[in-house]
């Protein structure tokens, strides 16, 4: 494998984006569409949209949008390899963290770690939410979806399924 | 948190079996984020933690960087079993929605140019986005509720990467290193208990 090759690009670039997703996988969602959009141009702002909104609908965890970008750039391959980097690095990490987190439960340390990360994994997913809305609401009516959904959301506890319904069948039917 | 359904203490061990089965069962039901699905199959169901170990054990997989929830296979898995329950759980955890992600995106690749199926994603992504913003306003609400050192650092983090742009690797080594000082010096700047 040289070092153009595509896999290389991906194993890199997710195996040290799993080091800093803190927060989870959403909160890397717009470093992943800066490299993936806009620097290395595998896909454009529609397939990425696309990818996130089939990885929202599939079960599973979120991560799954990691293996569709893989799949975009190079097929199975490519999504087992951007998966693997993804989750292998912070694996590891959780293995050996699993035997000594509890020990340090009231440390100093680690009280003010968790206080620490909790307003940049917010700020990030705050991020997230920016990019993936001015990528999916090119049309007004998309807009208007995007609102009535965090109404709904925020307001009540019906299951994001059905606003996913309801939203599809919209776009089927030719209101966007 | 004196839910009847949860246990005062975990009753049982599970096989690597009953391992694997139950981590596939998580990933399988677990649309829009598997966590919640985690919780109810380990403490209500089969009550192989108490709510308490499995906050701990949440807090701990949170805090990791990477996808959340395969964190938390990986930690509790590791605490049933070692090595082998942690790859038992991450496997049965995985496995399953990557063979589905998979046919997916095949058939994606091969029908995404269709005109009624690029409408129907373009509803469902501006509904997604509504979702994230959703979970963002919930989140800063506690934050938010004051002036401080918290909700500076998160303001930050928006601006950079979302409006700059800039790669997320340099904004962390420098944010987190930050808001680590930041939450030694002035504890009480958190709003986390």
């Amino acid at each position: 494998m040289n070092d153009d090759s595509p896999l290389t690009a991906l194993a890199t670039y997710f195996g040290l984006l799993s080091l800093v997703a803190i927060g989870g996988a959403v909160t890397a969602i717009p470093d992943m569409h800066r490299y993936a959009v806009e620097t290395m141009h595998w896909m454009n702002d529609r397939q990425f949209t696309d990818s996130f909104a089939i990885a929202q609908l599939s079960p599973g965890p979120n991560v799954m949008i990691v293996a569709l970008i893989g799949y975009h750039v190079a097929g199975l391959t490519g999504a087992a390899v951007a998966t693997v980097a993804m989750c292998g690095p912070t694996c590891i990490v959780a293995y050996f963290a699993a035997h000594t987190w509890n020990r340090f439960k009231a440390a100093r340390w680690r009280v003010a770690l968790q206080a620490a990360l909790v307003p940049v994994s917010l700020g990030l997913i705050g991020a997230s939410a920016y990019i993936l809305a001015r990528a999916a609401d090119k049309t007004i009516a998309a807009g208007v979806i995007t609102v009535a959904t965090v109404v709904v959301a925020v307001f009540t506890r019906i299951s994001p399924l059905w606003l996913f319904a309801v939203a599809g069948l919209l776009g089927m039917t030719g209101w966007l | 948190m004196t839910d009847l359904a949860e246990p005062e203490r975990a009753v049982a061990r599970p096989s690597l079996g009953e391992l694997f089965i139950s981590f596939v069962h998580v990933a399988i039901s677990g649309f829009g984020g598997a966590l919640p699905w985690a919780r109810r199959m380990i403490v209500e169901r089969k009550r192989w933690m108490t709510a308490e170990e499995f906050n701990e054990d949440f807090a701990l997989s949170q805090f990791l960087p990477g996808p959340n929830v395969v964190n938390f296979s990986v930690v509790f898995g590791a605490r049933i079993a070692g090595a082998a329950g942690a790859a038992v759980a991450f496997l049965g955890l995985m496995g399953p929605p990557m063979v589905i992600v998979t046919i997916i995106a095949v058939l994606y690749a091969r029908y995404g140019d269709l005109e009624i199926l690029s409408r129907i994603l373009s509803g469902i992504a501006a509904s997604a986005a509504g979702l994230i913003i959703a979970m963002t306003l919930k989140m800063a609400k506690p934050l938010f509720t004051k002036v401080g050192w918290p909700a500076a650092i998160a303001i930050v983090a928006f601006i950079t990467v979302a409006l700059l742009r800039w790669p997320l690797l340099p904004v962390i080594a420098v944010l987190a290193p930050l808001a680590f000082a930041l939450a030694w010096v002035f504890p009480t700047g958190s709003v986390k208990r």
